[in-house]
């Protein structure tokens, strides 16, 4: 159920801006990658391309290329919306589709490419609430609409909605930044969990975070502001927050970044 | 350090000072006033046409047969009749215009949010800008020349739905098109990255977001309409008689009633004109209310 991400050589542009330049990396099936660095240096619009959603933007678009496995998601026979079925993402804030209900908003992503039986529906809702930790405390009120659950439990409502398509890669754009830090625990706990089986890539701007639930942390940064953001490192987590290669990823880590 | 330490030693000094303070009441009173009174004195207008309205138009609504009757063979002397040829008319026009509108102004709304920035879409603008400014009298004669000189067919009620549906096209773009931004985009991209296609996301996320904004930009626009007198007039004859035939024959309104009735300087022909502009407002009523009901009980309840 996971794949493994080769990306090479990718530049990311918006129009004629050059937002992200000259990223490589390999992402690991099974295993939870994290992406740090400063705001704006790319590491949001970078995770985008990984599901070509960063097209949604006008003017959007990448040189390079990105592996699923041997699939070439930006060959010119791979349609968008297929990737996105195998790349699923939780966003930044918690967005629930805010006329359904708790049930509906997990079955939406089935229900919307064509899947009616309910009896299948009934059982992909419980299986990935479960996945997502959220079972025991809606179960009761599947009815109710998504919207009026706590922001925490919305942003596992989203993890399970995500996951209820069984993506292969599962990309989270700082999941927990709107959340409190006990709605953040148990987004991380559920991290953990997640990643015996779907490859994980998470943005995030909380260190602490990043040394908790990845297993290798990418560092970005970018020379100055207009100039296009660049990966400066990626390697085990451990020996980023130890012992790092380059000087600007230590920086950054013991806080004397600028 | 002198920088963060100098407010501290200010700040108590400045909170003292109340000089401000007021000044600021009285502005604060002054300007509450002054709302107050623009409110009461645009209002004021509002109670009174519906004073005057229900005052000298309720006597007859009150009985079944202005209800249930048309005006056939009722003279401008004689009291009696009902208004069920004028009501259903302007429901049956008003309906017709509806079924053409709503659909052509919700798309070119998503067209214009959903899929703009494009050539078509920025003629699609211009042009509603110009159709939300067009006289209904404007519209009437271009139906005019348009369906019954150059194309042959006789005045008709139809023929007044065509006219409307240029003068409400522009209500259901501009309104839908509001409500439409209003759906946050990250509704869309939540979609987008379930692997749901743009059009699906439109249909099953976004509009649903925006059903009672929509309906109520709806509403608004068929309130306008019924109310519109000069392509009646111009149209379609006045019939005493009911017609459920849009495409043929003279056909009653409630604005044509109205303007007929009003040119009889008679009581109960008066009377009638009072009784059938209350209609109007009644039905405008409901239809507001219907459709609050409808946004309600479509959208869950917490």
């Amino acid at each position: 159920m996971a794949k493994r991400i080769d990306v090479k050589d990718l530049n990311v542009y918006y129009g004629s801006f050059k937002a992200v330049e000259d990223v490589s990396m390999t992402v690991e099936p099974r295993s939870v990658t994290a992406f740090i660095g400063p705001s704006g240096c790319g590491k949001s619009t970078f995770l985008r391309t990984l599901n070509r959603m960063h097209e949604v933007i006008p003017g959007g678009r990448v040189e390079g290329s990105v592996m699923l496995d041997d699939d070439d998601l930006y060959s010119s026979k791979m349609d968008p919306v297929n990737v996105r079925r195998t790349v699923g993402m939780v966003f930044q804030r918690p967005n629930p589709f805010p006329t359904m209900s708790i049930f509906d908003n997990v079955a939406a992503g089935m229900r919307l490419n064509g899947v009616r039986n309910k009896k299948v529906l009934t059982e992909a809702v419980e299986k990935s609430l479960r996945g997502a930790n959220l079972w025991n405390e809606v179960k009761d009120r599947l009815d109710k609409p998504g919207a009026g659950l706590s922001g925490g439990q919305q942003q596992r409502l989203c993890i399970a909605r995500a996951i209820a398509v069984q993506p292969q890669v599962l990309l989270m754009d700082e999941p927990c930044s709107a959340l409190d830090p006990i709605s953040t625990l148990a987004i991380e706990d559920l991290i953990g969990e997640l990643k015996s089986s779907f490859t994980i890539v998470i943005v995030t701007h909380n260190m602490q975070q990043a040394a908790r639930v990845s297993d290798k942390t990418a560092f970005f940064n970018l020379a100055a502001t207009g100039k296009p953001g660049r990966l400066v490192e990626i390697d085990d987590t451990a020996t980023i927050f130890s012992n790092p290669k380059q000087k600007a990823t230590e920086d950054y880590i013991s806080g004397r970044f600028g | 350090m002198s920088a963060l330490q100098t407010p501290e030693r200010e700040l108590p000094a400045a909170l003292a000072d109340s000089r401000g303070q007021g000044g600021r009441k009285v502005r604060n009173t002054i300007a509450t006033v002054v709302m107050v009174l623009a409110f009461v004195i645009a209002v004021i207008p509002l109670v009174w046409i519906l004073w005057t309205v229900i005052e000298k138009g309720a006597s007859l609504l009150v009985d079944s047969t202005w209800w249930l009757n048309s005006q056939r063979g009722i003279t401008p002397r004689i009291v009696g009749g009902g208004a069920y040829h004028a009501i259903v008319g302007t429901l049956l026009q008003a309906l017709a215009t509806a079924v053409i509108a709503v659909p052509l102004g919700i798309m070119s709304a998503i067209l214009l949010v959903e899929y703009g920035a494009s050539r078509i879409a920025r003629v699609v603008s211009f042009t509603v800008d110009i159709l939300s400014g067009l006289p209904s009298i404007v519209a009437a004669l271009f139906i005019y020349a348009f369906w019954v000189t150059t194309l042959g067919f006789s005045r008709s009620g139809f023929a007044v739905s065509l006219s409307l549906v240029l003068l409400m096209v522009p209500v259901v773009v501009r309104s839908t098109e509001e409500m439409l931004k209003l759906v946050p985009n990250e509704l869309r991209e939540a979609s987008y990255a379930l692997g749901v296609p743009k059009w699906k996301t439109i249909v099953m996320i976004v509009l649903p977001t925006a059903f009672s904004g929509i309906l109520t930009g709806v509403l608004l626009g068929l309130a306008r309409i019924m109310g519109e007198t000069a392509p009646l007039l111009i149209l379609v004859g006045y019939s005493q008689s009911i017609n459920m035939d849009l495409f043929s024959g003279n056909m009653a309104a409630l604005p044509l009633m109205i303007n007929n009735d009003r040119q009889q300087a008679l009581e109960p022909a008066v009377e009638r004109v009072w009784a059938a502009a209350l209609t109007l407002v009644l039905i405008v009523l409901v239809l507001n209310i219907a459709g609050r009901a409808i946004a309600r009980f479509s959208s869950l309840r917490k």
